[in-house]
């Protein structure tokens, strides 16, 4: 049974012209020219066509601007295409926002029924879970005093707590759950999966890759209005993986050299960076490295008044932007010793058998650590790509399937057989 | 259970067309809304009310104040006829009503403009958030209204079957508003010199209207700014109210018909429009 589907559809935004030029004396008569004059088009989405069957969790990705959200608003019948023809078979609830409708002056009880009726709750329906939405919020204890008095987790709370009593055969899902404590996302991220064991049709929409993989039977990509790929997850995120990390090479022109000119070296009047690299274990200059082997971020730099105490230190990120791990330069002939004027070249050693699969973007920067005061800080400055030859003497052994984590050990294992376990 | 009727219907989403057939498709889902509508109305007016003293005798703050300055204007600096009617009542009869009229029309035009958050984020048809202000009015007015019924009472103004004509009078001024409503808040998600306008356009209308003079008083209005006179449909609604009310006559239906007529014409058409530009309200708002 299909309960979505999207053919051919487009969603166009005009734009009107705004003109630059500053004298406001005739500002109505640019304003009333602009009405007939032809606006500048946007396509936020272009020539979308899908499926979702009933029960179907899908999951929706893309870059900021991609048009995700825009499919969503289609969705929720906020906005409606430009052209083509979207299908909806069943009952459909958005979660754009959470607390959609609440009125500040009115109590939480009386906004339970407020957003409950605005999100499509009938009164009766709302008055039989009232006591269970309250319940899911943990705020009982709040509810009859005035929202505009409620801190901002209560207040997510809440309409969490509504939202997860809605029962729509069609769930819309927007970045919602990264809201509130660890716990209450837990309970939320719950409450979504118990809904899809229910059988209930999902749609879910996210920077939260993991979520997204953790949630989603099926992914689209979107890029530029344009549906790119559509699959199970783990094809399609590593899909957008590949994309971010060739947009992000492709925009700041990051590889694995950084060199800085005198006029504009990060930095301050103490020190300043000059050159940052990646390289291997000889020295030489590397874009990409053997997971099996250790690879150094190379820092050269001029310390330009002497007598502090610097410290260099390198921060990892993966391709979602995720900060791996930070690491500081503890060498011990330098601990708490000033440094005199004159260039030093510092280099992090990161073993083999440690990092992920995939890119990794580098930032550096230099510190005093007590008290703290960061000197010269550099964000994507440069970047590498971690390969595994699949040569079964790596955390892989021969397994060469999908492999999860953000980081990549090998560990050592201890297996025996236990004498007392066995059954007799 | 609510929720299986939905699991049958299929909803098609195409780009917006202006038709005369969707007008009942638009209506009927409507209907399917009426638990929001109530929400939404009793949440209007108990939040107007909440936070002040006076509460709910703001409904009848209004017009009374009014009544008093026009009564110490117009019959006492300019004598007006009223048909031997005591001029505060006679202007009070004129003012619910309009009080009623330019209350939702003020609170109704901006209901789009002032729930962006709420338009960009869930969708429900969005007449309903111009209709709920217009209910809220509808209640001050009947508020408004027993303080009339008392101040009759204690006048001594005598009262026939003929006061039942009151009831569809407001029916039509009801369905005119809304119409207003529909047309004036769609136009504000767009140009909001509509909300910037309004106090000045109410001005000009309610002296427009036979409020504060009775209907007789503008007979001999030269022909076309006459003509021009009685195409307002407040004319025929105002005027009929006090004549059923107060005077307890039969309605002129010459004059009312006029109300009946455009605004039988016009509540279709606000309605298509309102439609069309709902459907590309969340990307301009």
């Amino acid at each position: 049974m299909i309960d979505l589907r999207f053919d051919r559809v487009s969603k166009r935004y005009l734009i009107p012209h705004e003109e630059e030029d500053g004298g406001s004396l005739h500002s109505w008569m640019r304003k009333l020219r602009s009405l007939w004059s032809t606006p500048k088009e946007f396509w936020a989405v272009r020539e979308v066509s899908f499926e979702v069957k009933r029960g179907e969790a899908l999951g929706i990705i893309g870059h900021n601007g991609a048009g995700k959200s825009t499919i969503l608003k289609l969705l929720a019948s906020i906005t409606t295409p430009s052209a083509g023809e979207i299908r909806i078979n069943g009952r459909v609830a958005a979660l754009i926002e959470v607390g959609s409708g609440f009125h500040p002056e009115l109590t939480g009880r009386e906004n339970v029924y407020l957003s409950g009726s605005i999100l499509g709750m009938a009164r009766s329906e709302i008055g039989q879970k009232l006591e269970s939405i309250i319940d899911f919020s943990e705020i009982r204890d709040f509810i009859d005093i005035p929202v505009k008095r409620y801190s901002s987790g209560m207040y997510v709370r809440l309409g969490f707590a509504i939202a997860a009593h809605l029962e729509p055969e069609i769930l819309l899902l927007d970045e919602v759950l990264a809201v509130g404590d660890m716990a209450f996302q837990r309970k939320c991220l719950d409450r979504v999966r118990a809904l899809r064991r229910e059988g209930r049709t999902i749609i879910f929409i996210s920077h939260d890759l993991s979520a997204v993989e953790a949630l989603c039977d099926r992914v689209l990509l979107m890029q530029r209005g344009e549906l790119i790929a559509d699959g199970p997850p783990g094809e399609v995120i590593g899909q957008y993986k590949a994309l971010a990390t060739e947009v992000a090479t492709l925009f700041s022109g990051m590889g694995p050299v950084r060199e800085w000119r005198d006029v504009d070296a990060p930095g301050d009047r103490i020190v300043r960076m000059r050159r940052v690299r990646v390289c291997g274990e000889d020295g030489t200059t590397i874009s990409a490295i053997d997971i099996r082997h250790p690879v150094g971020i190379e820092i050269t730099y001029d310390v330009l008044v002497g007598g502090h105490v610097l410290v260099p230190n390198v921060h990892f990120f993966n391709e979602a932007r995720f900060r791996l791990f930070v690491v500081l330069d503890l060498e011990e002939k330098w601990q708490g010793r000033p440094k005199s004027a004159g260039r030093y070249v510092s280099t992090a050693w990161i073993p083999g058998n440690f990092l992920a699969e995939g890119s990794l973007i580098v930032d550096t920067a230099i510190s005093t650590l007590a008290p703290l005061e960061v000197h010269a800080h550099e964000e994507d400055v440069v970047t590498f790509r971690v390969f595994d030859p699949m040569s079964a003497d790596s955390a892989r052994g021969n397994y060469t399937g999908p492999f999860p984590g953000v980081v990549r050990p090998l560990v050592r294992w201890n297996t025996y057989v236990s004498c007392d376990g066995s059954s007799k | 259970m609510p929720r299986s009727e939905g699991s049958q219907s299929i909803r098609v989403i195409r780009p917006p067309s202006l038709s005369l057939t969707d007008l009942a498709g638009h209506v009927k889902s409507l209907t399917r809304y009426a638990g929001l509508i109530y929400t939404l109305s009793e949440h209007r007016i108990r939040v107007r009310y909440k936070q002040s003293m006076l509460g709910v005798t703001w409904a009848i703050v209004q017009p009374l104040a009014l009544m008093v300055i026009y009564t110490v204007i117009f019959s006492f600096v300019a004598h007006i006829q009223t048909n031997g009617i005591p001029y505060p009542i006679f202007v009070f009869a004129g003012l619910v009503p309009w009080t009623y009229f330019s209350t939702a029309l003020t609170t109704g035009t901006s209901a789009l403009v002032s729930h962006s958050n709420l338009i960009t984020k869930v969708y429900f048809p969005r007449e309903i958030l111009p209709l709920t202000y217009v209910i809220a009015g509808l209640f001050d007015f009947l508020i408004a209204s027993s303080l009339l019924a008392a101040l009759m009472v204690i006048s001594r103004v005598p009262v026939n079957a003929n006061i039942l004509y009151a009831l569809p009078v407001i029916a039509v001024m009801t369905m005119f508003v809304i119409a207003m409503v529909l047309i004036l808040s769609a136009t504000q998600v767009r140009f909001r010199d509509v909300g910037l306008g309004m106090s000045l356009l109410l001005q000009i209308w309610m002296f427009a209207t036979p409020i504060v003079y009775p209907l007789s008083a503008v007979a001999r209005l030269p022909r076309p700014l006459g003509w021009l006179y009685r195409v307002n449909p407040m004319v025929g609604v105002i005027e009929n109210f006090r004549r059923t009310v107060l005077e307890g006559m039969a309605p002129d239906f010459a004059i009312l018909s006029v109300s009946i007529v455009v605004t039988t014409l016009l509540l279709p058409v606000a309605y298509l429009y309102f439609k069309r530009v709902e459907s590309t309200a969340a990307d301009v708002i």
